[in-house]
């Protein structure tokens, strides 16, 4: 068995490299169908984190998770299931999709000043079986809404799981 | 000192690192810390926990991580193919026209997954600062020079055995406002994908016989010496070309969460 790279912190520097036109649409902006995903990183004061990055994956709204390239160059793609979106000024995130046939999205968070991306999920508002507290709100607008807090009261659920 | 402010945050008081002044903590203050800390028992992840990196305060989870059994989404990672990266991302000296300053480097290395299979056709992402220790980003207010010929952002795919390579120009060092005359050590910073999700990872590859990665908390909090090794590129005098560049290799093994969180049990 080989051992692991560890990780180290995305640091602050990020956003010319990472960021791309049409990173958070995994489908257009107001597409038929589609769903915006959001919210807002915290920190432990209750702060917004400017300078966190979100990826999500997800099956398409059939319950596959595509394997197929494109998402760095999407027009014309297929459906890819993958996104990433920086947070902007006031800590917020948001992804343009389709709601998965799948009950979750999965969710990687990286930030400066957090030495090691965290893994969570956010599950759909009808979502069986969900784990508490990961549960998106729909909002009157049709809109799904999850935040997500580093540490403090409302502390999220992040995940390790079993080596790969 | 140390202890009775990490107790502190564990229990959950706001505004800890208003404790903290980067104006007059010295170097050695922060180097004493993490001795500290280095003292209890080594882990090869970072602890995420790390006090000497200020910024870590409160952006650190306090609760224990939930282990869970990865499934749907979890199971794939993305796939990005040629029609995503063009190959001329690779090379960051020739993105703007003319030549950009400084050390001409090649850095290049195989990804593989714990079992040391090559993870094929995968992106490999990076950035890093210019020769002079200054990024391409409006964050960056180091009074350094820009260098127009130079953005530091660079992308490919790996080969079928796993292997990548990127042209570029060694990076300097820089300041940061984590305590008083503070150098980060070159890196280069790596975005790496597995074949599963969960094998994510975004990490820093450092250069070898670098005098500041000793007193850098970031590399640093990686408390296992043997770990933190795994950080640095060794030179590759055959990847090296006459009068051209100079050649670094580093292999990255992904192997997912799992070896991230045997953290040492702590106060």
């Amino acid at each position: 068995m080989t051992e692991a790279t560890p990780g180290q912190t995305v640091g602050p520097f990020f956003h010319h490299a990472l960021a791309y036109p049409g990173d958070s649409e995994l489908v257009p902006f107001g597409a038929a169908g589609s769903v915006v995903l959001h919210g807002h990183v915290y920190d432990g004061a209750g702060d917004p984190v400017p300078d966190a990055m979100i990826e999500i994956r997800q099956a398409d709204a059939s319950g596959v998770v595509p394997a197929v390239g494109g998402s760095l160059r999407r027009r014309g793609s297929a459906f890819t299931g993958w996104g990433r979106c920086c947070t902007d000024a006031a800590g917020h995130y948001w992804f343009s999709t389709v709601e998965p046939g799948l009950p979750f999205f999965a969710v990687t968070v990286f930030a400066r000043g957090l030495l090691d991306r965290l893994f969570t999920r956010i599950y759909l508002p009808d979502a069986t079986d969900a784990v508490d507290g990961l549960v998106a709100t729909r909002e009157t607008d049709g809109r799904l809404r999850f935040d997500i807090h580093l540490q403090g009261p409302s502390e999220t659920v992040f995940f390790t799981f079993p080596r790969t | 000192m140390l202890s009775v402010q990490r107790k502190t945050l564990v229990d959950g008081v706001r505004h800890a690192s208003l404790a903290f002044d980067p104006v007059t903590t010295s170097q050695h203050e922060i180097s004493d810390e993490i001795a500290k800390i280095h003292a209890d028992a080594p882990a090869g992840a970072p602890l995420l926990d790390f006090p000497p990196y200020r910024s870590t305060l409160l952006r650190h989870p306090t609760k224990e991580l939930q282990l869970v059994d990865p499934e749907g989404a979890e199971l794939l990672a993305p796939v990005f193919g040629h029609s995503d990266v063009a190959p001329v991302e690779a090379d960051l000296t020739v993105q703007r026209g003319g030549e950009p300053i400084g050390e001409r480097i090649r850095v290049h290395g195989r990804v593989l997954d714990g079992d040391g299979r090559p993870v094929r056709r995968q992106l490999v992402e990076i950035w890093q600062a210019n020769a002079a220790g200054r990024y391409s980003h409006q964050g960056d207010q180091h009074p350094a020079p820009l260098d127009p010929n130079f953005t530091g952002v660079g992308r490919c795919l790996t080969d079928d055995d796993g292997w990548y390579s990127f042209t570029s120009i060694k990076p300097g060092p820089y300041p940061w406002r984590n305590h008083h005359n503070a150098w980060r050590p070159a890196h280069i910073h790596f975005s790496l994908f597995g074949t599963d999700f969960t094998q994510r990872l975004i990490t820093q590859m450092y250069f070898p016989g670098d005098q500041l990665l000793a007193l850098d908390p970031i590399a640093q909090s990686i408390t296992d010496p043997a770990a933190r090794s795994r950080l640095i590129a060794s030179y590759d005098h055959s990847r090296s070309e006459h009068e051209w560049l100079l050649g670094y290799r580093w292999d990255i093994v992904l192997t997912g969460s799992h070896a991230t969180y045997l953290e040492p049990s702590d106060d």
